[in-house]
């Protein structure tokens, strides 16, 4: 059994969206110029993660997995009468909720926290079609967390591995623009080699030992890649 | 970009018109979806390690783009401008799920390795690029043929890369063996070669296509990037 903090470990490092699934690549090749656009759309994309998954996961443990309506109806459980299953129905239901947080998020952004809108403004509508946030949805799904508070860690983790891992490109793409790369490779194609290299590195931490035993050694190690990464 | 603006009193055109042509042909090389114009870059990379699931992945991705195109370019006069985000989510959801239904039901191996991706198809941003770029703009025709041209040429890209990562990393193509058979140590093996096993590893696809792009791109100097 993983124990939540295992959770949130493994989704920023060693299950990494980006290096390990390439969830979310569109806006991370076209937003990493920068470092300063790269952490208004990390913070977003942590931030719409934190809101859409736990959502998604009272929906999908309520609504729409097998037996899920028993709550009802007993009739409708898995050993009911009339079993129900609506899982087919999951796609168009959490690429709803996604979009329509979005949007509920961007307004209320704007009402109440105007500095926040202009920072994260732009990056909003963009992040109904990343991806990693439906990847975030499904992936909950597809491993079945136990509690709420499981699927909110694995969230949270998600979207602090995409926040480093933009954040890092970014920075290395500021750097790379000094570098004498041969003309056909600039640009694009230097960024996929450097993403497949960083992706490399990142499998390095699928060695983490998961555990109740090795939660001391882990946090020294996530201590470690942090000064690497910087 | 070609973008196509028609003039609705132009006289009408023969369905494969040059311009037509010009639409299925440009997106398989010069206007790749994903070595140029870098879209639906999140599946494709992940599902490569095997020719077959990049066969099944682009036959629905070519699948769900065709009727999608069709659909948003026959509703494009109705779509309010404010909500045509959630309309194109709503309409490739939907063909999504008849996807992976029908996945389900008839190769359950291959839905079974492709797991989310399948779902994934909905925010691949080919198909809402498409949509944005082309079928909201343009009649119902040349959409399709848009599609086409698009979806063929990301199919091809995801075949080409996983080409190259199935006969290297596991020495098989589509599942049959061509380096001769690893466990028994026949064919190239019995010469002591052995399968790259890096090729499997999910970085190596962005590498894959970090050279492809290298390669178009010095055959091609007008693709240049200036930075």
């Amino acid at each position: 059994m993983e124990s939540t903090l295992d959770i949130f470990i493994k989704a920023i490092f060693s299950e990494n969206m980006i290096f390990a699934y390439f969830l979310g690549m569109c806006s991370y090749l076209a937003v990493s110029k920068t470092v300063k656009t790269a952490v208004g759309l990390g913070a977003a994309v942590i931030f719409v993660l934190l809101v859409t998954v736990p959502v998604n996961y009272l929906l999908e443990n309520y609504l729409l997995k097998a037996g899920a309506l028993e709550w009802i109806n007993p009739d409708w459980g898995v050993n009911g009468a009339s079993p129900i299953d609506l899982s087919f129905l999951s796609f168009i239901m959490f690429i709803a909720v996604v979009a329509s947080i979005v949007q509920l998020v961007e307004m209320l952004v704007e009402k109440f926290a105007p500095s926040l809108y202009g920072a994260l403004g732009i990056f909003l509508p963009l992040i109904a079609v990343n991806c990693s946030i439906l990847g975030g949805a499904l992936f909950m799904q597809d491993r079945q967390y136990s509690t709420i508070l499981d699927a909110t860690a694995f969230s949270l983790g998600s979207g602090i591995g995409w926040f480093i891992a933009i954040v890092a490109i970014a920075a290395i793409r500021e750097k790379i623009r000094y570098s004498n790369v041969p003309a056909p490779l600039r640009g694009l194609g230097i960024t996929f080699i450097i993403t497949g290299l960083m992706g490399i590195a990142f499998m390095s931490f699928s060695g983490i030992k998961y555990g109740k035993d090795e939660v001391k050694a882990e946090t020294v190690q996530v201590d470690d890649t942090n000064n690497t990464n910087h | 970009m070609s973008e196509v603006a028609q003039d609705a009193k132009a006289p009408r055109e023969p369905l494969f018109s040059k311009k037509n042509k010009k639409l299925v042909t440009d997106p398989l090389t010069d206007n790749n979806p994903v070595t140029i114009q870098v879209l639906g870059i999140c599946s494709a990379l992940a599902i490569t390690v095997q020719v077959e699931q990049g066969v099944v992945m682009g036959g629905a991705v070519l699948f769900v783009l065709i009727l999608g195109n069709l659909f948003i370019s026959l509703m494009r006069n109705l779509i309010p401008s404010r909500i045509r985000i959630i309309v194109q989510l709503v309409v490739v959801a939907a063909l999504v799920i008849i996807v992976n239904e029908v996945l389900k039901a008839f190769l359950p191996d291959v839905s079974e390795k492709l797991s989310v991706f399948v779902g994934l198809i909905i925010t691949n941003c080919i198909i809402m690029g498409r949509f944005e770029a082309f079928a909201m703009a343009n009649k119902p025709w040349p959409s399709i043929m848009d599609a086409v041209g698009n979806g063929v040429g990301y199919a091809g890209l995801l075949i080409l890369v996983a080409v190259f990562r199935e006969l290297f990393g596991s020495g098989t193509l589509y599942g049959y063996p061509v380096f001769g058979d690893y466990i028994q140590g026949n064919g190239l093996y019995a010469l002591g070669y052995v399968n790259n096993n890096m090729m499997i590893l999910p970085p190596m696809a962005l590498i894959i296509v970090g050279v492809i792009i290298w390669v178009q791109r010095s055959r091609n100097k007008s693709l240049v990037e200036s930075n």
